[in-house]
């Protein structure tokens, strides 16, 4: 079992009749790179304020290293924050702004002096320490930003969806550089994003939130894979959502009926039962396009369809499939070679589609 | 081109130059030459030129508290604005914080209420303040009323600070709100952050980053109050005199109006130096 570093237990915060976070409990572990992810207003920030301290829980308790914290005010924690915006003290110079934790601290000049420029020189801004933050650009700014916080070597650092002002090729450098950094300091990372695609290239786990609630904990892959719900599966990634109708099920796969035509199975919820309205989800890389009919073989779905739309964007051509009972699927077909016969139909032509029986799954809610 | 850019200077520069040509360059080069002239007895000056004024301005009199008497209204002057400045600063930085931190229409009726005393004449909100500070006046009425001993206010170096204060309170107030309005109060929990509490954010982010407002509150309140008149006449009752009487006593009552041109120029470059010292400052940490 992993150490726990930070714990929500029954976590609710309120403001006024707005429920904000609503009975969130998360267990982040010593060393990882936890994200929050969810879409504006989910509550993942006011999560990260009650960690940090700048909001005190309506209900429930949070634990430090098994300390509960939740009361006490943000400069009694051993946590520091890196702020959307940076928040760098634009009177100060960069090595003032790095030292400032320390000098609160009360450490000595020159223990301060050289962590600042140790810290600088681990966010790749040696000689940098005289200039003041307007004199930086918004990348330069963001690596102070970071120093400020890790200098200070917290038990968990909260990121405060800290690139999103940065251009996206910026952003695609500063994530790499963030996560090679913790894997240097070994320092517990709490990242808020609303964008999926940078909690999965960066973290070890991610817990979605929306509407204050937490719908699911888990590994990248558990998320995209196995998602819990609707909203999980729609966030993340791209996704097919065809209505259906359980019809009964059996070794953790259920039976559905989609429009009245197609029946087939498909992974399933624990929680799924015979006669629920349910959806049934599936990724469009997931599913092959033939133009012959194939073998109904095991473990397999085939269902015949239509092209209703062809778009070729380079690595991959996405078509628009049109299956018996009139639902559209998606399909992202992989262009391997220009020879392959399914790069050559076109509109209104009758393809094949399939996929892996488990790779499709059933959600009620 | 260079015609258009011309016609469009003129337009946009020339009323604003124009004016301050005909009421602040002339005239204050007139004060200038005016202190190097002789003296008339009828008033005005005789053109002669003369150094009698600056002689008589440094003269060393024996029996004055420091050099003379005219140096000892000086000092007072400046002494007195020292502490009105810092008077308003003490109760207008807490007050414009106050505002600052309200809801947008509480905030816009507060500086409502800071602006509304300049709606009435200086001169009659300080003839209200000697009926407040007078011996039978609002103050005294009612201590006696308690049965307890009147006290002595009008007339006396306290009510003519008390006047000041009031007077210029305003200045120092708007200047503070508009900058501490402005601050990025994610600053605060950046500091809370780190480990400062809420007395260090005070002295090491918030006051450094409002100290603009505090700069020009203090020059706004500073250089007015130096050159006083009303105030001290008023609710001084001529017994403490500022500049401001020195100088309308010497153009008035004593018709020695180079004399009174000279403390003027004296007074002019103590100002100026003390804004120069302070622009050059603010320069330079601008610059780094």
């Amino acid at each position: 079992m992993p150490t726990v570093n930070v714990e929500l237990r029954n976590v609710t915060k309120r403001f006024g009749d707005f429920v904000a976070v609503d009975n969130v409990s998360l267990q982040i572990h010593e060393g990882e790179f936890f994200s929050l992810l969810g879409p504006s207003g989910c509550g993942k920030t006011t999560n990260l304020r009650m960690i940090a301290g700048f909001e005190l829980p309506s209900e429930g308790e949070i634990y430090l290293k098994g300390h509960p914290v939740g009361q006490l005010p943000p400069f009694k924690r051993n946590v520091n924050t890196v702020f959307q915006n940076y928040a760098l003290f634009p009177h100060m110079t960069v090595a003032e702004n790095v030292g400032f934790g320390l000098e609160m601290k009360k450490l000595s000049k020159s223990e301060i002096n050289q962590r600042v420029n140790e810290t600088l020189d681990l966010v790749r801004l040696p000689n940098l320490g005289s200039r003041k933050p307007r004199q930086l650009s918004g990348g330069q700014q963001q690596r102070v930003a970071l120093a400020r916080a890790i200098v200070n070597r917290p038990d968990v650092l909260l990121l405060d969806e800290p690139l999103s002002a940065l251009d996206l090729k910026l952003r695609k450098t500063m994530q790499f550089e963030l996560k090679e950094l913790q894997r240097q300091l070994g320092i517990t990372f709490i990242f808020v994003t609303h964008d999926q695609e940078e909690s999965m290239t960066m973290s070890d786990r991610i817990a979605v939130m929306d509407h204050g609630h937490v719908l699911q904990v888990g590994a990248p892959t558990d998320i995209y894979e196995q998602p819990n719900s609707r909203f999980v599966a729609d966030f993340i990634g791209e996704t097919n959502f065809l209505p259906c109708k359980v019809t009964g099920r059996e070794n953790g796969l259920a039976t559905v009926v989609v429009g009245d035509k197609i029946k087939l199975q498909a992974a399933c919820e624990p929680n799924v039962a015979a006669g629920d309205e349910a959806s049934l989800i599936i990724r469009p890389e997931k599913i092959n396009i033939h133009t012959e009919q194939q073998s109904n073989g095991q473990n397999h779905t085939v269902l015949p369809g239509e092209i209703v739309e062809k778009v070729y964007i380079g690595t991959d051509t996405r078509f628009a499939v049109k299956l018996m009972d009139g639902s559209v699927v998606n399909v992202r077909h992989q262009n391997m070679s220009m020879n392959d016969p399914v790069t050559q139909v076109n509109n209104n032509e009758t393809v094949f589609v399939s996929w892996q029986t488990a790779a499709a799954r059933v959600l009620t809610s | 081109m260079g015609k258009r850019r011309s016609v469009y200077l003129s337009f946009l520069l020339g009323p604003g130059a124009f004016w301050l040509l005909m009421f602040f360059v002339i005239p204050s080069l007139l004060v200038v030459v005016y202190s190097f002239m002789e003296r008339s007895s009828s008033g005005g000056v005789i053109w002669n030129f003369s150094l009698e004024a600056y002689t008589k301005l440094f003269a060393f009199d024996p029996d004055s508290l420091f050099v003379n008497d005219f140096v000892v209204i000086f000092l007072r002057s400046f002494w007195w604005a020292i502490l009105t400045t810092v008077a308003c600063l003490l109760i207008g930085y807490p007050l414009a914080f106050y505002i600052a931190q309200q809801k947008p229409f509480t905030r816009t009726v507060m500086l409502f209420m800071v602006m509304i005393p300049f709606w009435t004449n200086f001169l009659v909100r300080t003839y209200a303040w000697k009926f407040i500070l007078n011996n039978n006046g609002l103050i005294n009425t009612f201590l006696s009323e308690l049965s307890l001993p009147r006290v002595p206010l009008i007339n006396t170096p306290t009510a003519v600070l008390i006047g000041l204060v009031y007077g210029s309170l305003p200045f120092m107030v708007l200047p503070l709100y508009a900058s501490i309005e402005k601050f990025d109060y994610t600053l605060v929990e950046a500091g809370q952050d780190l480990g400062a509490n809420y007395f260090r954010i005070f002295t090491r982010v918030f006051l450094p980053l409002t100290m603009p407002g505090v700069a020009a509150g203090c020059i706004l309140v500073f250089i007015p109050a130096v050159g006083q008149y009303v105030v001290p006449t008023i609710l001084g009752g001529g017994k403490v005199s500022m500049l401001g009487n020195l100088l309308a006593q010497q153009f008035g009552a004593a018709l020695n109006w180079p004399f009174g041109s000279a403390i003027a120029v004296i007074f002019m470059i103590l100002l100026m130096a003390g804004v120069l010292i302070y622009f050059t400052v603010e320069r330079e940490e601008e610059a780094i």
